[in-house]
């Protein structure tokens, strides 16, 4: 396996019953890697993220992190090494501010998460790495607002600015625009293209305009497994995928 | 220093009138001698919603048997006294790691399922240590109750006295300790991973948090508070009895907490306060339905909320 390799899935195999939800996906994502994963709906997009992430075991095949089985790791550690997802409907936490949040977020990230004697903000790097993120995300007027009282494009951008707090080396973007009316879609549009290059960053995403200017490889699922990768263009030029995919997606709208 | 870390900094600051309603408190049993008694057993009670403030406001555990680990803390605080040494502080300190371990491993039971799950796997607990407490009568005393505890004075120096002055300062010293503890933990990341579970457990996980491992341990630590609580009241008054386990005791703390609100620390000193105070008016007032209004009181609290219910021109308008 080549050193750049950060992510990687072999022989992925996920069943429901009679249902194979993911049929015997392989994936690999190089260091800065900008992947999206592209299906029609029902294609199992979900189901892999879930295995990817550790949230569902597989039924079968191996999961490699940074040259590391992961296959069998709880999610939360697999967070702690650099695996890091975003949520296609916002997972957030209501009673906190925005500042809170992102301060729990790095303080987990730094190993102090445990710590139940000295408070929150006691690191002065803890604050320090927040005011960054809350700058590059556009939370920080809006940093001691109770996060259930925000604006549904400053949720979108606080979901994502958890994820970089958690430091990732392999970020999962599930749907990043789903649902962002066009007045706060240009916001979130700069802040996924200001990614940290040295990310490598997997999207899952409906919206083809923004997979076409963002990803240089693609991989297509169909029914669980993988129909085709390759590049944007080569990908465009599939007729198989026109056929199940992009024909679909023209009838969407 | 930046507004980041201002607004950091400034959650942990204790406020002005947290020092003064302490101050109030622990002149309490010199202001109204007569009334030490009721004083020791509201701040025994204030201890005991506290410690279930810790998993329900703080950790969103809903738990209808709470008082399981009150009695626990009862029980061993009592035979220890009379079997081992009477002497107040080790005793507790007994209590709460008895209680603790009891609490270690009943967490493993709350770790997973919905609320309604919880609900009823705790108040089976409750059940059935007390069934337990009744079998066994040989170390219990069973239905009659655990008997002729006596205690020895506190440091060696405080004489529980009739009146109940010892125990009232006794119980008001405890309390405040652990307060003093649990202002420091709920605003440490520790207590903020809490809240982070409470208000979404999946995404606690995403960002690194173990939640079964927050949430084992802050239940083992609620249930040693509640066991320090129960130890208290076993130690003030001399006695066990079966009604330390009740369903009754877990339902009340727990209405105790609704009154004075989840999720921050004056809220089960409120509410044991309020939820006392009303119990002696209104039975002395009308001692038969005593029940029927706090019920009323309950549900409009419930209907209207707590803002609205202090406000009552308000409560024609729509919200």
């Amino acid at each position: 396996m080549s050193a750049d390799i950060v992510l990687s899935c072999q022989g992925l195999v996920k069943r429901f019953g009679g249902i194979t939800a993911t049929d015997n996906v392989s994936l690999q994502l190089e260091r800065g890697a900008r992947h999206a994963l592209i299906g029609p709906n029902g294609a199992g997009k979900t189901t892999l993220i879930n295995l990817l992430t550790g949230v569902l075991p597989p039924t079968s095949g191996r999961i490699a992190l940074l040259g590391k089985d992961i296959s069998h790791l709880p999610p939360h550690q697999r967070v702690r090494r650099g695996l890091v997802r975003t949520f296609q409907i916002n997972q957030l936490f209501e009673s906190l501010t925005p500042l809170q949040t992102l301060a729990m977020a790095v303080t987990q990230h730094m190993g102090q998460g445990g710590n139940a004697w000295q408070a929150l903000g006691h690191d002065p790097r803890v604050a320090h790495r927040c005011e960054q993120l809350l700058a590059q995300f556009h939370l920080t007027e809006v940093m001691n607002q109770v996060t259930q009282e925000l604006a549904y494009g400053k949720r979108r951008l606080l979901e994502m600015a958890i994820a970089l707090a958690c430091q990732p080396s392999v970020l999962l973007l599930d749907e990043p625009v789903a649902g962002v009316p066009a007045g706060e879609r240009e916001e979130l549009l700069q802040t996924v293209a200001a990614l940290p290059a040295d990310v490598s960053v997997l999207l899952i995403e409906h919206d083809m305009d923004l997979v076409f200017s963002f990803a240089k490889r693609m991989t297509v699922l169909v029914n669980g497994a993988v129909l085709t990768e390759g590049t944007p263009a080569q990908v465009a030029a599939d007729a198989r995928v026109r056929e199940v995919y992009l024909g679909q997606a023209d009838q969407h709208g | 220093m930046s507004s980041a870390a201002k607004s950091l900094a400034a959650l942990a600051k204790p406020r002005w009138w947290e020092f003064a309603l302490w101050a109030v408190l622990l002149c309490l049993p010199f202001g109204l001698p007569s009334h030490a008694l009721l004083i020791s057993e509201i701040t025994i009670i204030a201890l005991f919603a506290m410690s279930l403030d810790l998993i329900l406001g703080y950790s969103g555990i809903v738990s209808l048997g709470h008082a399981a680990f009150f009695g626990m803390g009862a029980y061993t605080a009592a035979l220890f006294a009379k079997h081992i040494n009477p002497d107040p502080l080790l005793g507790l300190a007994v209590a709460g790691a008895v209680t603790a371990v009891l609490g270690a491993v009943c967490s493993l039971s709350v770790l997973r399922g919905s609320d309604l799950t919880r609900l009823m796997v705790t108040l089976g607990v409750a059940l059935l240590l007390q069934e337990l407490a009744n079998k066994l009568d040989f170390i219990t005393g069973g239905a009659d109750g655990l008997q002729g505890v006596v205690m020895g004075p506190v440091l060696g120096r405080f004489e529980f006295d009739l009146l109940g002055q010892t125990a009232a300062w006794y119980a008001l010293c405890v309390t405040l300790l652990v307060f003093l503890l649990l202002h420091q933990v709920v605003q440490s990341p520790f207590g903020f991973s809490l809240k982070t579970i409470r208000d979404n457990p999946l995404r606690a996980q995403a960002i690194g948090i173990s939640v079964h491992a927050r949430l084992m341990a802050v239940y083992t630590l609620a249930a040693a508070l509640a066991g320090l609580a129960g130890g208290l009241q076993a130690q003030t008054t001399g006695f066990a009895s079966l009604d330390v386990f009740g369903f009754d005791r877990s339902a009340d703390v727990l209405l105790m907490l609704v009154i004075g609100g989840t999720g921050w620390l004056w809220g089960g000193i409120i509410g044991a306060v309020v939820f006392k105070t009303l119990h002696s008016l209104i039975s002395a007032w009308t001692p038969q339905y005593w029940t029927f209004w706090l019920g009323l009181f309950l549900v409009l609290l419930m209907l209207l909320g707590r803002e609205r219910l202090l406000r009552p021109w308000t409560w024609g308008r729509r919200t």
